[in-house]
């Protein structure tokens, strides 16, 4: 078993690529946040 | 601070150093004392790896960054989800995979002795002069605004984190981390709370006013390379210098290499990944909500207010008490303004309200005029000192005369906490690759296990006097001081993460191109530092980049003549 197909032990996310993709999203997520809030408030 | 503060703060302190000793009484060997056997879980390997980040300055001077300049800061933090996952993917199953105590030992197998050295010793140059700040900052602020004796502040909060880290290593700074961010979270928490109920406006109004001032802009997409934090500095020099600190900075390396699996080494990365950025705009909210505060309660002119008296002491009071008159004007003035720009946007009245708003800012200019003018005042000061930034005393003035005793000590425990997690990681790391990348590697290579332990705890020992002796005898900051940690960092990391990008990367590139190629790109970056006025985080990138491409123009000089470069290592 490689390193990356080794199991993440996460019930939603099943390899480390997905848990990477979800990191990289919630980053987004954050950026489009504040963003928002700014144009909010502004 | 009363009797209720001291209690507070002395026992968290000291409780937890005691704790932190109790727990590591049983290390005996190499592996326990730089690694913790390698038994950690990926939350203590998370919450470490932030407490190790988040120094005493991150909770001081970052809420002063919000009240002075709004959320910008945030973007600052860009690139750090990015970096975790390239490090977490990549670095990360290489240095488990080699069993290494430090990530400089990488280098000595990928390339050859001399260039491990040169990455162990930028190490210990940057983190070194970054050790003597960490501990030098908070020590100035807290003893200012408290009148404490500033030697015996950096002594006695030095001496403790000696202590416990000479004696326990890793797993003490581990151990510890655990429950100096509990203080920590549960300060900062307790700070929001108090700073809610005590707000004579709504959060909503609140936010309105902070918008109002351009407080709340926290990403702005110009490219214009000479403005210090922009989306593409934090997304781009952010990523190289979030991945130097957490991909070669051996601090860091050294909590997340104790995992008990590479899984729980990735989660605790993946944890600060996620994490670090809401938690870094909490910190500046609370920045932003307590200008907010103070535009309806008059704020000091100066925030230092310690040296202000001191300053009208020295010499005539006149010129002193004239910018007082004129400022509480002029905050009269926007206070009125700013509560007509509220009710006409509560009367729905939309040409009233942009009317005051308008006002309101031309008046916060007014003032910030009169706060400008003081803050000159200050700094022509005969003996002042007073080159560091008057917004690292922002948060530190609004927590002493705003905040009930027992939370006052919680905060101040919890600036100390954050103080000690940071440095007994650093003096952890320091003792570490000094031990393994120079005494072991240079000085005694066929030692017994218990002699490498014995030297490890002397060495330890050595940089915290180092530290000590550091902030004892600085006198001079001339940036606000989470900046100048950042700055110190970004001159180094970028080249040290040019030997690893090559080292992990560029495989036909062998020892003597790269080690030359890193000192030629670190003589670039410290030209550029000292000739031009481009952000700081660019530096990472440039001297990454820089280090890149000399090693590959050098290497394909000397290729002709120099051995084969080396495989990427596999095994220990």
């Amino acid at each position: 078993m490689t390193e990356d197909s080794e199991s993440t032990g996460l019930p939603l996310f099943r390899t480390w690529r997905a848990v990477y993709i979800f990191v990289l999203g919630c980053f987004v997520l954050w950026v489009g946040l504040l963003f928002a809030l700014a144009l909010a408030f502004r | 601070m009363s009797p209720l503060d001291f209690v507070v703060l002395i026992g968290s302190m000291v409780g937890i150093a005691l704790y932190g000793l109790w727990r590591t009484r049983g290390v005996r060997d190499l592996s326990g004392y730089l690694k913790g056997d390698q038994k950690m879980g990926w939350a203590a390997i998370g919450i470490s790896v932030m407490a190790t980040q988040a120094s005493a300055i991150t909770f001081i001077s970052t809420p002063g960054q919000g009240y002075e300049s709004g959320l910008g800061f945030v973007q600052n933090y860009f690139g750090m989800p990015l970096a975790l996952v390239i490090i977490a993917a990549v670095f990360l199953p290489i240095f488990r995979r080699l069993n290494v105590y430090t990530a400089y030992e990488f280098l000595g197998r990928r390339f050859d002795a001399k260039t491990r050295l040169l990455g162990a010793a930028l190490f210990l140059v940057q983190r070194g002069l970054g050790a003597g700040i960490t501990i030098y900052a908070p020590a100035i602020i807290l003893s200012t605004v408290f009148g404490w004796q500033l030697s015996l502040t950096i002594l006695l909060s030095g001496l403790l984190v000696i202590v416990y880290t000479v004696a326990g290593g890793s797993q003490a700074v581990t151990v510890t981390h655990k429950y100096q961010m509990a203080v920590i979270f549960g300060g900062m928490a307790t700070a929001f709370i108090v700073l809610l109920a005590r707000l004579p406006a709504s959060l909503t109004d609140a936010l309105t006013v902070a918008g109002g001032f351009n407080k709340l802009e926290a990403v702005d997409f110009s490219p214009d390379i000479h403005r210090r934090y922009t989306f593409w500095s934090g997304l781009l020099g952010g990523v190289f210098l979030m991945l130097s600190y957490f991909g070669t900075d051996q601090s860091q390396v050294q909590r997340y290499i104790s995992g008990s699996s590479l899984r729980e080494s990735r989660l605790g990365l993946m944890f600060n990944a996620v994490f670090k950025i809401p938690m870094q705009f909490l910190i500046l909210l609370l920045g932003v909500l307590v200008f907010v505060f103070y535009q309806f309660e008059r704020p000091p002119v100066y925030f230092n207010q310690a040296a202000w008296h001191a300053r009208i002491q020295q010499g005539s009071a006149e010129p002193f008490h004239s910018l007082e008159q004129r400022f509480d004007a002029a905050h009269a003035e926007k206070q009125r303004w700013i509560r007509a720009w509220l009710d006409a946007r509560h009367s729905g009245n939309r040409t009233a309200e942009a009317q005051a708003r308008a006002e309101a800012v031309a008046a916060h200019a007014k003032s910030e005029a009169v706060r400008a003018e003081a803050k000159a005042a200050m700094e022509q000061a005969p003996h002042s000192g007073m080159k560091s930034n008057d917004a690292d005393y922002v948060f530190i003035t609004f927590i002493l005369q705003q905040l009930p005793h027992g939370v006052i000590g919680l905060l101040v425990a919890a600036f100390f906490a954050a103080a000690l997690s940071s440095k007994s990681a650093e003096l952890n790391a320091l003792g570490s690759t000094t031990t393994i990348d120079f005494y072991r590697h240079i000085v005694r290579r066929d030692a017994t296990d218990a002699h490498y332990l014995l030297a490890s705890k002397w060495f330890t020992l050595l940089w915290g006097l180092f530290a000590l002796a550091f902030a004892l005898f600085a006198n001079v900051m001339t940036e606000n001081l989470i900046q100048a940690v950042n700055i110190v960092g970004s001159v180094f990391y970028g080249v040290v993460l040019g030997l690893f990008l090559v080292a992990f990367f560029v495989k036909q590139v062998g020892g003597t191109a790269v080690f030359w190629a890193a000192l030629a790109a670190q003589t670039l970056v410290f030209v550029l530092y000292a000739r031009t006025t481009i952000g700081y985080l660019w530096y990472n990138l440039i001297g990454c980049a820089a280090c890149v491409l000399f090693s590959l123009l050098l290497q394909a000089l000397i290729s002709s003549t120099s051995r084969p470069a080396n495989p990427l290592p596999t095994s220990p």
